[in-house]
């Protein structure tokens, strides 16, 4: 997932309004448009939120409601790469916590970080069904079981961020 | 020659794709007339990536294999684990629901019909809507989401109530911790499901479905997806299920990282396009559910299993399990143990023998120190609690309960005060907000836990006053069912909530 920065606002209300017509003969049309809006700019961008309305005839609060009801959907860019890192009961069983303590410490992140050149943001998640292999972590849509520094180095490399969070052409 | 490497996400993410790319690119090197086959995970996730070769008429499992062990793997020089069917762990299995899952290939629907598919809908067909309904309800099947309401009843209200459209709707959204099912039978055997969801169409009279599953998920959400384009172009789905001139089609919605809404009407609102929060009951989903209509919300698994009791009769599923837990059971071993996985069995194994014997104990080596069964929500066992048959009634008499079968086995390093503390933190992160027991009680839940830390022994009554009011407030399970974890771990490990203080002084 690589956020692309809107060229110019035309191109934007261009590219919300074909998002929102292509999703609108759905059965709760609303989430589908949402995520396909942050797939395409990494996040919802504000201005979404009046051509959304009028197409579902909902009020900016309900809609405020719902995106900030749900933990996926952002209203401000956020790293170009995601690291989720498991939080839940069978990542901890196998020492889930140091890990991700031990990683957060080496990336010099907290929860919910992102790094200075923007290249990562870090989040805690509960539960990939990945808990006969824990711990585990997510890399944009990349799972790594089995979770240690050397494996989480590995799949940061292949999307091109260094070990410290920093992208490789940064 | 044909070899199969999973795509199962498990798999994948212990490399599972590098191991088939290196298998490709060995095979065009020697020019081997090799096909490559992409299946589902057998469920013994130790030893993933596990490659199967089938060779004249023989198909043999080797595991776990790295894209190192390649050359030697064609070579013949890797030493086999002999068939799957052999091996313990697999052995000892009846595997009813997930017959299938990591034998074909999930995306074949050829595959699929050689081995059993499709003959379930093809009965159901012949058969006038109620007789769909009594097969459902002489099967026992039970919701395996975790509440375990008898599916066929929930049927029944569905197909009674009058409404210009119904919903078929299935809870993909497996959020529970230590649990996976779910996930591996949509990455697996994804037409299984298709087919118990358009034979829940054809029962209750309902022409759409959803499934609902996460964005944490999104193997699932692809391979679903992808089989269900398959089989609307086979004519599964559509206008003319098989040729019936009944229609049913469905479609995947994914969640947005909200754990409340595998809650089943939270789910609704959700699909919707609302804020995932709970609905007070009544009115029944059966009755009142997505958009205002009557709507089926089950389980992933228990429409899953609605093909093998269509194919081989409900009789035949009755006949395995214990009093009134009817069926097989998929239980998932997770967390600190030798052989984690899927172990699909009948229901009255005891925890003890599953713990000790089919998980092989820890993979630190410790002794066991406690055992959480049913995801976040679930209690805390002791191995004192190991005789206990695995079986609904049963855990409900032992405080307890099997939710959706997830078992997360921790050694003696676990500390049960930090576990409590870390269900009402998860609960309050997770709480939709909507009943005040759940939405503050979760807050205070963590700060009386804390205060507990700190050695002030006088918040442990009132921990246990807000557990009950939890219990007998909350809307919904989460709410609920936070204090299991937290009571039990309280009632089995109180060393583990006095010690502090006692090393304070």
């Amino acid at each position: 997932m690589t956020p692309t920065q809107p060229a110019d606002a035309g191109a934007t209300t261009e590219t919300i309004a074909g998002i929102i017509s292509a999703h609108a003969h759905l059965e709760g049309p609303l989430l589908p448009m949402l995520h396909a809006l942050q797939d395409e700019f990494g996040y919802v961008p504000a201005e979404a939120h009046a051509p959304l309305c009028k197409a579902l005839k909902i009020t900016a609060a309900e809609l405020k409601g719902v995106l900030s009801f749900y933990h996926d959907f952002k209203d401000r860019p956020h790293g170009r790469h995601v690291l989720k890192i498991c939080r839940a009961e069978a990542c901890q069983s196998v020492g889930g916590t140091a890990m991700a303590e031990h990683l957060l410490a080496k990336l010099g992140l907290d929860w919910h970080g992102t790094t200075p050149d923007g290249a990562l943001t870090v989040e805690p998640v509960y539960c990939l069904g990945m808990c006969a292999c824990a711990p585990a972590a997510m890399v944009d849509e990349t799972l790594i079981g089995r979770l240690d520094e050397s494996r989480l180095n590995k799949a940061l490399k292949s999307v091109g961020v260094r070990a410290t969070g920093a992208e490789v052409s940064a | 020659m044909k070899i199969y490497v999973p795509m199962d996400s498990a798999a994948k993410a212990l490399g599972a794709d590098e191991v088939a790319e290196a298998i490709r690119a060995e095979v065009e090197m020697r020019g081997l007339e090799a096909e490559i086959v992409r299946n589902g995970t057998r469920g013994m996730i130790w030893l993933e990536p596990l490659v199967e070769i089938d060779m004249d008429g023989e198909r043999l499992a080797y595991g776990p294999i790295s894209e190192d062990d390649v050359p030697a793997l064609l070579d013949g020089k890797i030493e086999a684990l002999g068939k799957v069917e052999d091996m313990p762990f697999f052995a000892r299995q009846t595997r009813l629901t997930f017959g299938r899952c990591g034998l074909i290939d999930p995306l074949s629907l050829a595959d699929y019909e050689v081995h059993g598919g499709l003959a379930g809908l093809r009965r159901a067909i012949a058969m006038p809507q109620d007789a769909i309904i009594d097969e459902v309800k002489l099967s026992g099947l039970r919701g395996r989401g975790g509440a375990g309401f008898p599916t066929g009843i929930k049927w029944d209200t569905v197909r009674l109530a009058k409404a210009p459209q119904k919903y078929i709707v299935c809870n993909a959204d497996e959020g529970d911790s230590g649990t996976f099912a779910d996930r591996m039978i949509m990455e697996g055997d994804p037409f299984t499901l298709i087919e118990g969801m358009a034979i829940a169409g054809l029962g209750c009279g309902a022409t759409k479905g959803y499934v609902y599953t996460r964005s944490e998920y999104p193997d699932a959400v692809a391979v679903m997806r992808r089989a269900i384009e398959i089989a609307r172009g086979a004519g599964v789905l559509g206008a003319d299920v098989l040729g019936s001139g009944r229609a049913f089609d469905m479609e995947v919605r994914v969640g947005a990282g909200a754990y409340v809404c595998g809650e089943e009407t939270s789910l609704l609102n959700s699909l919707e396009g609302k804020r995932g929060v709970v609905r007070a009951k009544p009115p029944l989903p059966a009755l009142e559910g997505f958009l205002g209509r009557p709507t089926v919300v089950n389980n992933v698994i228990s429409l899953a299993t609605v093909p093998v009791i269509f194919a081989k009769g409900a009789e035949h599923y009755a006949n395995f399990g214990l009093g009134r837990s009817k069926g097989t059971m998929p239980i998932q071993i997770a967390g600190n143990v030798k052989f984690g996985g899927l172990f699909e069995t009948a229901f009255g194994m005891s925890l003890g023998e599953l713990v000790n014997d089919i998980a092989g104990g820890t993979a630190s080596g410790r002794p066991v120190k406690a055992v959480q069964v049913g995801g976040p929500l679930g209690a805390y066992l002791h191995p004192d609690q190991f005789d206990t048959p695995f079986g609904y009634e049963e855990f409900d008499g032992q405080k307890a309960l099997i939710g959706h079968a997830g078992i997360v086995v921790f050694d003696d390093t676990a500390d049960m005060l930090s576990m409590a503390r870390f269900a009402m933190e998860f609960c309050a992160v997770e709480s939709c907000g909507k009943c005040t027991p759940c939405r503050i009680g979760a807050v205070r839940g963590v700060e009386t836990i804390d205060r507990i830390k700190e050695g002030d022994e006088s918040a442990i009554p009132l921990l246990t006053d807000l557990c009950e009011t939890m219990v007998d407030g909350s809307l919904c399970a989460l709410g609920g069912f936070t204090p299991y974890p937290v009571m039990s771990a309280l009632r089995h490990f109180p060393e583990d909530f006095t010690s502090q203080k006692e090393a304070a002084e």
